[in-house]
């Protein structure tokens, strides 16, 4: 089997007290995409700000193709390679959707005009192009969730982490978002995280899945073996899902 | 910015580059003022405007570059285009100290606002006991012929130092587009907008709040130096008081935060009110102390309450400045 490229290695994390996460250890190939899921609150967007480096775990480790990169700052591990989106979007509201992109972009284009190019491709690709003049703060919401992902892609991430970025998009839009992922993945060799509590995506998209309650990882597997496990059944997802 | 908006920018520069040949020395008095706000506005407009960074002690700057060049002009003869990369680099020092202190131990915001205001405070207090320069007794330049224009050390007409501080804002004006276009144009506003998003964007946001703080304090330190051999004296007092500090950022907020027209705009809003106001005075015959700081009040409340984003961005929609969304405001 392969090494991972990104391991996850006994990680805690407490607030006050509080165990957010606890003692959670994961693997994700290169390539491959992991759904974390579980109830409001288990943890999930802890462990992805452990990973983007917003906080330090208190303890354990994490490895990213082969670094260790627990404690680093949230600039240094995107320029490791990982991206991320935010749950709660943070949109550069006073610029434009395409300045946003650009931003993103200049990580690995060290020119404007080059930035430029490269934001609009991107911004195709996620259905963008029509808004891009438009100030991000003018966006509906399914909107910011894509300028967060386009903002992160422009950056051209080998792990992209994506926290929530389907909720609030009707059927049709998660699909057309997980047709984005799939190009992705086959055009460029990515690899995803990315925490969702639509199912319809996760099942769609998963290789597979890791379950988090009260901060701690209680099933792992494919999608299939996940569904069926009845510690997930009883804690989340209930009997009409599987 | 389009062709429209760089046609008008062409016809003003040639209006202000054959002003002296039509205007009076009163005038030129009020213009050369105009420029010295319009420049310093532009350098504090780095700061705040661009990477969101509140100095309400900016004063600092001001002073320590006008003391540093005049210093070494009356004790050692060195010239201010010498004295000009002195109290640049002083700034440099002293803002580097400040953002230092600021950025690596997360003081943002008001308490950032405040640090820089205790800096200016205590140089203030510092100059005041200085007796190298004058102390609180002031320090001045020697005056000499008005009438020989002598480039080299700052000495002559109002026409000469009117000149200099039009290529300064000019200069400045310039260069602040080429910062707001560049790279690190664009990871200062996205610090201004969203420093996590900008840090999750692998932006160093340490080292680019340390560039803004830099680039600002030495431009302020040049628009110190002007003020040095233009006025030709220097009062901690004054030069230091946060009432310079205030003068120098109402001129941006007024104007448009962020934007590069603002500085300008808010500069001439300013001036001229300040100097019809002088005018209205004495024709009354009423000497009123603070009238001019009662009217900057009155001035910023109302663009506050009804132009949040200053008068630029809805001047410049109005006058089709712009193009229709995008970075139009920005330039």
């Amino acid at each position: 089997m392969a090494e991972a490229q990104l391991a996850v290695r006994s990680v805690s994390k407490s607030f006050r007290g509080l165990r957010a996460v606890s003692n959670v250890s994961f693997e994700v190939r290169a390539g491959h995409i992991a759904a974390l899921i579980g109830p409001n609150g288990a943890g999930k967007t802890t462990c992805f700000n452990v990973i983007a480096g917003a906080f330090a775990p208190d303890s354990g480790e994490i490895w990213f193709e082969g670094r260790r990169i627990d404690g680093m700052r949230p600039d240094q591990i995107c320029l490791a390679g990982i991206g991320r989106t935010f749950q709660l979007v943070k949109p550069f509201a006073g610029l434009s959707v395409l300045d946003n992109v650009i931003v993103g972009a200049l990580r690995h284009n060290k020119r404007v005009s080059d930035a430029r190019r490269k934001a609009l491709t991107v911004l195709g690709r996620l259905g963008l192009e029509e808004k891009r003049d438009q100030p991000a703060a003018a966006l509906t919401l399914p909107d910011r969730k894509r300028l967060e992902v386009a903002r992160a892609l422009a950056t051209e991430p080998r792990l992209l982490l994506l926290d929530e970025v389907m909720a609030g998009l009707r059927p049709t839009e998660t699909d057309q978002m997980v047709a984005v992922f799939r190009r992705l993945i086959e055009e460029h060799g990515i690899t995803i995280v990315l925490i969702e509590h639509v199912m319809r995506a996760v099942m769609a998209l998963s290789d597979e899945i890791h379950v988090l309650h009260h901060g701690e990882l209680i099933a792992s597997g494919s999608p299939d073996e996940v569904v069926r496990n009845p510690a997930v059944l009883d804690c989340y997802l209930g009997e009409e899902a599987v | 910015m389009n062709r429209r908006a760089a046609i008008l920018l062409g016809v003003l520069l040639a209006a202000l580059l054959v002003l002296p040949v039509i205007a009076n020395d009163y005038l030129l008095s009020v213009v050369i003022l105009i420029l010295f706000f319009a420049f310093s506005g532009q350098a504090w407009n780095v700061m705040m405007g661009f990477a969101g960074q509140l100095s309400l002690g900016h004063s600092l700057y001001v002073g320590v570059g006008a003391y540093a060049a005049a210093a070494i002009y009356v004790h050692y003869g060195i010239g201010p285009w010498a004295g000009i990369w002195l109290a640049m680099l002083v700034c440099v020092l002293l803002g580097s100290v400040i953002g230092f202190l600021a950025f690596r131990f997360g003081i943002s915001g008001v308490y950032f606002a405040l640090l820089t205001i205790a800096f200016a405070e205590f140089t203030r207090i510092g100059f005041d006991h200085l007796d190298w320069v004058g102390g609180s007794g002031g320090f001045f330049l020697p005056v000499v012929r008005r009438d020989v224009n002598d480039l080299l050390n700052l000495r002559g007409s109002p026409v000469m130092f009117y000149y200099v501080a039009l290529a300064l804002a000019g200069g400045a004006f310039a260069f602040c587009a080429w910062l707001l276009r560049s790279r690190v144009g664009y990871y200062w506003q996205a610090i201004r907008e969203d420093q996590d998003a900008a840090q999750s964007l692998g932006i160093n946001t340490f080292r680019y709040k340390m560039f803004a703080i830099a680039i600002s304090s030495a431009m302020t330190g040049v628009s110190g130096v002007f003020f040095a051999f233009y006025y030709n004296n220097l009062f901690p007092e004054q030069i230091f008081h946060i009432s310079r500090s205030i003068e120098l950022i109402l001129g941006p907020i007024i104007g448009g935060l962020g934007t590069l027209f603002g500085p300008v705009l808010g500069a001439v809003v300013l001036t001229l009110l300040a100097e019809s106001i002088t005018e209205v005075m004495s024709v009354l015959g009423l000497e009123i102390p603070g009238v001019k700081q009662v009217f900057y009040g009155l001035c910023l409340l109302v663009v506050v309450m009804f132009l949040p984003n200053g008068i630029w961005p809805t001047l410049a929609r109005r006058l089709g400045l712009e193009r229709e969304g995008g970075r139009g405001g920005h330039g």
